[in-house]
């Protein structure tokens, strides 16, 4: 099965919410709506042509201020049928707020973590919403485009 | 200029603050760290542990202190300057993340194709060699761990074989910068494919040194058998990949699943954890799977050597550079690439504009970052000593967990 058809299934189901499909991406990617698809999430891990039981990552991306948006980008995977899919979701960069997976994949727990600590992106509903990697007194979201560093990090100049 | 750090008693509860309150603790709970600095979590690892007695009720792990900002230079440099940066995610194997890397770009490009055969059977070579050295370090210190040194210092001896042979190649022990994009920094040292040929035959018996010294080892089983139960569907679900997904009894190889660079035309073996001693998926089991590898990797070799010494010999024409890009401008798009390092799936997003050599983000998916995430749900209630045996069985590599 490859992506031309999943994305009939999906716009059969989902209709609205499944926006566009971008056959250029390797692999080949969907785009979805940000409000309300945790279903289709749990429609894609849990129906039985796709079954995409492993999320391999999650990206969060930037666009800058002109294009004020902002990314959040799934790679699953499904192991019994070796399939891969992109699932992006576009959201305005002054709202960035995501329904989280971390229920639907657990190893969407960290990866989401990482993406709100580094890109600031907000996940509904995730159990445990704190930094990863950087300290938590840190100010900022360093990955954003207009990020600006503090000029000192208890007592150590952070700008080279 | 030096860097200035100012005192304050507050600093360390507000940069890395304590996550369990501890007026919520029951009679006889107690939390207390272990680590950053404690040489069973493999590195720079806290792990905030709640106890009652002997008994883990919770282990939170915080990472983070060897965040280097990976993706942040990688987003600010071409891509073939990122390799060195690449190197330094996973230390302990270099050659592989290289390879999963330069892979990655090269598919971009679209010339995965016209790779030349001796270079990526040097590739798979030293990758593999690689595999080995990494496997030795993980189970060397793992027996290290829970209390075999004499494993550990006979590994280090072994894997040291291996460095040299490395360091023959490129100049460096472990940080190579060897695979570049589109082929290698240099062919082969002349008479290598010979001495390699001499290690392979030197290293076989050792592995069974190994297995009799350590994995077969009446205590070592009793450490490790039926402790840290990672059940498959759990280890799915996490994402887990690499030793442990196949310890937990999934033939899952990407070598062979994807089928990349010229692994298909190669004999080997996928080995997986059968609960030989105990349970399937238990600490055991990853191990053996690790110490099995060694072997599967041994064969590679033999087999590339063998390529690389008759059909692939050495030409005085054969140039590795001659694909080597000059400026690499590949296709606007986003890309996952994705390889099998020896610790599970190393992936590589990217999103290039199609005018700069710069990409406009890339994200390295690490595998020990993954496998680390799963260790809270497989150590609930285990004993202390326990504990650290799983942590081991992991096989970390703090700097991919915080590239």
């Amino acid at each position: 099965m490859n992506a031309d058809l999943i994305f009939d299934l999906l716009k059969a189901s989902f209709g609205q919410k499944v926006l566009q499909i971008d056959l250029n991406d390797q692999p080949q990617s969907i785009e979805i709506t940000a409000q309300e698809n945790r279903e289709l999430f749990t429609f894609l891990r849990d129906d039985d042509r796709l079954y995409f039981d492993m999320l391999s990552s999650i990206t969060g991306i930037d666009n800058g201020p002109e294009v004020n948006t902002m990314e959040v980008i799934y790679n699953l995977y499904s192991i019994p049928f070796d399939l891969h899919l992109m699932v992006k979701i576009k959201f305005d960069r002054e709202t960035p707020l995501v329904p989280t997976v971390s229920d639907i994949w657990k190893t969407a727990n960290w990866h989401e973590r990482e993406i709100f600590d580094l890109l600031g992106v907000r996940f509904e509903g995730h159990p445990d919403l704190r930094r990863i990697l950087l300290p938590s007194d840190w100010e900022g979201h360093p990955l954003k485009k207009d990020d600006i560093l503090q000029e000192r990090y208890h007592g150590i100049k952070v700008d080279y | 200029m030096a860097i200035q750090y100012t005192y304050h008693p507050d600093h360390l509860k507000n940069s890395e603050p304590i996550y369990t309150s501890v007026s919520s603790l029951k009679r006889g709970e107690m939390v207390f760290n272990i680590g950053p600095q404690h040489p069973s979590t493999h590195g720079v690892l806290r792990l905030e542990v709640v106890t009652d007695g002997e008994i883990v009720k919770e282990v939170i792990p915080h990472i983070g202190y060897l965040h280097r900002c990976f993706e942040k230079h990688a987003e600010s440099m071409p891509f073939n300057q990122t390799i060195p940066y690449v190197d330094r995610m996973d230390y302990m194997s270099a050659m592989n993340s290289e390879h999963a890397y330069a892979m990655g770009v090269e598919r971009m490009l679209g010339i995965t194709d016209q790779i030349p055969k001796r270079v990526e059977y040097i590739r798979v070579l030293v990758a593999e060699l690689n595999r080995i050295a990494s496997h030795f370090v993980a189970i060397g210190t793992y027996g290290l761990d829970i209390g075999a040194f004499t494993p550990f210092l006979w590994l280090m001896r072994d894997r040291e074989h291996i460095l040299r042979l490395l360091e023959w190649t490129c100049g460096a022990r472990m940080l190579y910068n060897y695979i570049w994009i589109g082929g290698l920094y240099y062919d082969l040292p002349l008479q290598f494919e010979e001495r390699c040929a001499e290690f392979s035959a030197y290293l076989k018996p050792k592995l069974e040194h190994l297995e009799t010294l350590l994995i077969t080892n009446k205590i070592f089983i009793e450490r490790t058998a039926k402790v840290g139960l990672l059940p498959l569907d759990l280890a799915v679900n996490y994402g887990v990949t690499g030793p442990m997904l196949r310890g937990s009894g999934l033939k899952y190889d990407l070598r062979r699943v994807d089928g990349y660079s010229v692994y298909p035309e190669l004999d080997f073996d996928i080995p997986i954890g059968t609960g030989a001693m105990g349970t399937v998926g238990d600490c055991w089991d990853r191990t053996y799977v690790r110490m099995q590898e060694c072997r599967e990797s041994l064969k590679i070799i033999d087999q590339c050597l063998t390529m690389l010494s008759s059909e692939l010999k050495r030409d005085k024409d054969f140039n590795p550079r001659v694909l080597v890009p000059k400026k690499i401008r590949p296709k606007a798009g986003d890309y996952y690439v994705r390889a099998e390092n020896p610790k599970g799936e190393l992936g590589f997003f990217f999103r290039t504009d199609g005018r700069s050599d710069i990409p406009v983000r890339c994200k390295a998916r690490g595998c020990s970052f993954v496998n680390l995430s799963v260790l809270p749900e497989i150590s609930k209630g285990v004993m202390i000593s326990d504990l650290i045996a799983i942590v081991g069985s992991l096989d970390l590599v703090l700097g991919e967990v915080d590239r």
